[in-house]
């Protein structure tokens, strides 16, 4: 190999290289469990809201997909999970959850041809009218779904045989956590490949993408479907944990507060998604025993704030946090600003 | 046989006729240039050729095989690329993963989720090469957005060759580049490979006979010339319809 082609190599590597912000991350999120052994039930919560906001960001952040129907792969996995368990047609949880996730791809591939096209405007009201859609069909099928009052008398197998999903939570949250970090280092894989590298590009310049020879369409329905999948595993995880699932898994409330978490926390670098969940799930969690009633209030004041300092700031913030994080721990000299840390300035 | 050939290339917008009866034929290896006045029709040509446009009649023969019904990106993988007039660059992107994306994609790595851009030497070596070649190396690393203007139409021109087309097309390279980077940016164009057919479009009449060995003159839509740069040069025609402009303008 020549000189250029291993400094080549080199840079490219240092792309995908982890970060000790990274490393930081997921240390501390797999020390939540022992550190708040009473608080399984919001961290469970928050896992998989982060995971469903993860599953956004592959297509808003990455492929510049703009969505208010995600809830549809949340509701789909979620009643396929809790069907399966319910007629006992599939027990082992692990395996239910990979079905349901199919599922949930599934649709995602069928509806992703209905999304090729189209500006934004037209991408929200076609993803929202798809979940509005499979909502009400839950509702119309409710002796099979359980309608309104949701669906009862689910009991979930334990994990493997093994694991049961105790009353504390403590199995049902170790089980998220590992499964969102399975997921998360997937979407990493991908996003560092060629195939995540021609999303950024083809969402960046659609144009052009396709005149260096990248089938928009094809990556597109690809990662949309990708995508589906990872939000009806969020979704399918939610009904595994609760042993339940109700008519609001499709709400139009879901979609919408995903987009919110996703703008919270930024786009386009998958742990938006992820800290979006925490800050929300924080919020939501601390105003909420402030002010029980109108904790709402406050959210929606964090967001017109967020959004007028300008999200890319935040973004900016975190990514200087993670520049000096990585200047302290490697002391190195010019060489050692890891790519995409300078704020993205405006 | 020519490497690019258009056979009775015709385009309708409603009544009006922006490509009529063009056909041109593009030896391999030329250094081809078409010109014409503003609103001669250039740009639509472009467009039918790289398919971007569907011609109302006519036929757009690439080494032989029809490729009138191709889509853009199919072209590509057949040998054809270009560049644009205006930077179609991807600003978020450093050179290195502009290049990078370009030949994954053209090796047939694109859609390939798991391994690491840059994981495998066929593709680093390549990257490498072509950086090196449009000058890049120094900026490589950086965002395409905060490069100099001449960087970006460099790096405009190294995407459309990391295709490796046999027919490269070139929509105004030099346009609005300053003095200061213009000569490293003509160099760069005068050292494409011989074996690397280019067809230019152009407006600088001094980049046009200095580098071309081959001239197509297109007036109002239709081809109105084809010959050498000095049979172009010597042209009765040509020089009226210049003269024309250049008094008008």
């Amino acid at each position: 190999m020549t000189e250029a082609g291993k400094d080549v190599a080199t840079y490219l590597a240092r792309r995908a290289r982890w970060s000790p912000f990274e490393i930081a991350f997921w240390v501390l999120a797999f020390a939540t469990i022992w550190l708040f052994p009473g608080k399984y039930l919001i961290l469970t919560e928050t896992a998989i809201l982060g995971l469903f906001a993860l599953s956004l960001d592959l297509i808003l952040g990455y492929a510049g997909i703009i969505s208010l129907g995600h809830a549809a792969f949340f509701g789909l996995a979620g009643y396929t999970a809790g069907l399966l368990a319910k007629y006992e047609l599939i027990n082992e949880p692990v395996l239910a959850l990979l079905v349901s996730g199919l599922a949930a791809a599934a649709l995602g591939f069928v509806t992703s041809f209905l999304v090729l096209r189209g500006s934004d405007l037209t991408r929200l009201m076609v993803t929202l009218g798809v979940a509005l859609m499979l909502g009400e069909l839950a509702n119309r099928f409710s002796n099979f779904t359980g309608g309104a009052d949701g669906l009862q008398g689910v009991s979930i197998a334990p994990i493997f045989g093994v694991f049961r999903f105790d009353m504390f939570g403590h199995n049902g949250y170790v089980y998220c956590l590992v499964i969102l970090f399975i997921c998360f280092l997937i979407a990493r894989r991908m996003v560092y490949s060629p195939f995540g590298l021609s999303l950024r590009s083809l969402k960046g310049n659609p144009l052009r993408a396709s005149a260096i020879g990248i089938p928009v369409n094809r990556r597109l329905i690809a990662i949309y479907t990708v995508s589906g999948g990872f939000a009806g595993i969020a979704g399918a995880l939610l009904t595994q944990t609760t042993a339940f699932c109700s008519l609001d898994v499709f709400s139009f409330e879901r979609s919408a507060d995903l987009l919110l978490v996703l703008i919270i926390g930024g786009t386009g670098y998958l742990y938006g998604g992820l800290i979006g969940a925490v800050i929300y799930k924080f919020l939501q969690d601390w105003i909420a025993s402030l002010t029980p009633q109108y904790w709402q209030f406050w959210i929606g004041f964090a967001l017109v704030v967020i959004v007028l300092i300008g999200r890319e700031r935040v973004e900016g913030w975190s990514a200087a946090a993670r520049a000096s994080i990585y200047r302290l721990g490697k002391g190195l000299g010019a060489r050692s600003a890891p790519d995409g840390a300078a704020p993205k300035g405006h | 046989m020519p490497i690019l050939q258009t056979i009775g290339l015709e385009k309708r917008f409603g009544g009006i006729l922006a490509t009529n009866d063009v056909s041109l034929s593009i030896e391999k290896g030329a250094r081809h240039a078409l010109i014409g006045p503003n609103g001669a029709g250039k740009t639509t040509v472009i467009n039918l050729l790289t398919g971007v446009l569907r011609p109302t009649a006519g036929k757009v023969i690439l080494a032989g095989s029809d490729i009138t019904a191709l889509r853009p990106h199919q072209r590509v993988r057949l040998g054809m690329a270009r560049t644009f007039q205006i930077n179609q660059l991807f600003l978020d992107l450093t050179p290195l993963e502009t290049i990078g994306l370009a030949v994954s994609e053209r090796l047939g790595h694109g859609s390939d989720w798991w391994r690491l851009v840059g994981s495998r030497s066929e593709v680093t070596e390549e990257i490498a090469e072509i950086i090196e070649r449009f000058r890049l190396t120094d900026i490589m690393h950086q965002r395409t957005a905060v490069l100099p203007y001449g960087k970006q139409r460099l790096l405009e021109i190294a995407l459309a060759f990391a295709c490796r087309p046999q027919v490269l097309l070139l929509d105004e390279p030099a346009a609005g580049v300053p003095d200061a980077e213009r000569q490293e940016l003509l160099a760069t164009i005068g050292e494409l490979p011989a074996d690397v057919t280019v067809l230019l479009i152009e407006h600088d009449m001094d980049l046009v006979f200095s580098f071309a060995d081959r001239i197509s003159v297109l007036v109002n839509g239709g081809l109105l010339l084809d010959g050498t740069p000095d049979e172009v040069a010597r042209d009765p025609r040509v020089k009226a319809v210049y003269l024309g402009e250049e008094l008008d303008g």
